[in-house]
């Protein structure tokens, strides 16, 4: 087993907010990330798949293809947009790093899992979400 | 022989902003921005790269005290642009939060804030593959 993983970027406005609570408490809790215009952030999405090289190829996955899914599944969903706003599944949940990473993986998942035509059946391993060079979250499909 | 030297420090700021004149059409804001002009915004993280020039100071051997600088910075550009939508800023009511234009506006706040003719210039990263520059008039 081995695993491969492939980096993309991607630029993307948020803010943190609980309408179960307070102003109040939204702000104490939230801080700056509570401000309502909101602020962004450029996230780097890194993408980790495990399995054996194709004897033939020698791929565990071809790199385009895993491109080309990563552009399809999250980038086109989240690039240039307000999560908080335009991201269907942020309308309720609060767009934090470790909910993106979530929900990245959730949006990969199914495809990445699948396999394609020509190249070795590979399983999504995990999802890190960088929010800026110093913070990231990860996600490993609750394992 | 000059004795000048240069002194750069660089910032972080994550902000969001979008990119739409009032001067165009929605059509033509849609082509001029691309991505750039969708409706909600979107954001960055900024790294403010700042230069500042000097006599080496004879008693502290510096050009200019970093800690100065730094509070410089922290009370001028980013406790005003950290964590903000850049288009509510006052600076950018009647004009486009490009990058080119944030530039030139931390540029004038520096300036304004520095001792004279101490700031060289303001580079702004507004990601790994792109910069603006503006060293005044």
């Amino acid at each position: 087993m081995i695993e491969l993983t492939r980096r993309a970027t991607f630029s993307a406005s948020h803010f943190y907010w609980n309408e179960e609570w307070t102003v109040e408490k939204n702000e104490q809790v939230f801080g700056r990330c509570a401000r309502r215009n909101g602020h962004g952030h450029n996230y780097t999405l890194e993408v980790t798949v495990a399995g054996e090289p194709d004897p033939v190829t020698g791929f565990v996955v071809d790199l385009k293809w895993l491109k080309d899914v990563m552009e399809r599944e999250v980038l086109d969903a989240y690039d240039h947009r307000h999560l908080n706003m335009e991201v269907a599944e942020f309308a309720k949940v609060i767009p934090t790093t470790e909910n993106i990473a979530i929900a990245a993986w959730t949006r990969l998942a199914g495809v990445i899992g699948q396999g394609v035509n020509g190249t070795a059946v590979a399983q999504l391993s995990r999802v890190r979400v960088y929010e800026t060079p110093e913070i990231f979250a990860e996600y490993r499909g609750g394992q | 022989m000059s004795d000048k030297a240069y002194f750069g420090r660089r910032y972080m700021l994550s902000a969001s902003h979008r990119l739409h004149s009032d001067a165009l059409s929605d059509e033509v804001n849609r082509t001029t921005y691309g991505k750039c002009n969708n409706a909600y915004g979107h954001g960055h993280n900024y790294v403010v790269e700042v230069l500042v020039g000097g006599a080496v100071n004879p008693e502290t051997g510096m050009v200019m005290n970093m800690v100065d600088l730094d509070k410089t910075v922290e009370n001028t550009v980013l406790t005003r642009f950290d964590h903000t939508n850049l288009n509510f800023d006052p600076l950018f009511v009647k004009r486009v939060p490009t990058t080119e234009n944030l530039c030139r506006e931390v540029f004038q706040l520096l300036k304004d804030a520095l001792p004279a003719d101490q700031l060289s210039y303001v580079r702004i990263e507004e990601t790994e593959n792109n910069f603006f520059q503006y060293e005044g008039e």
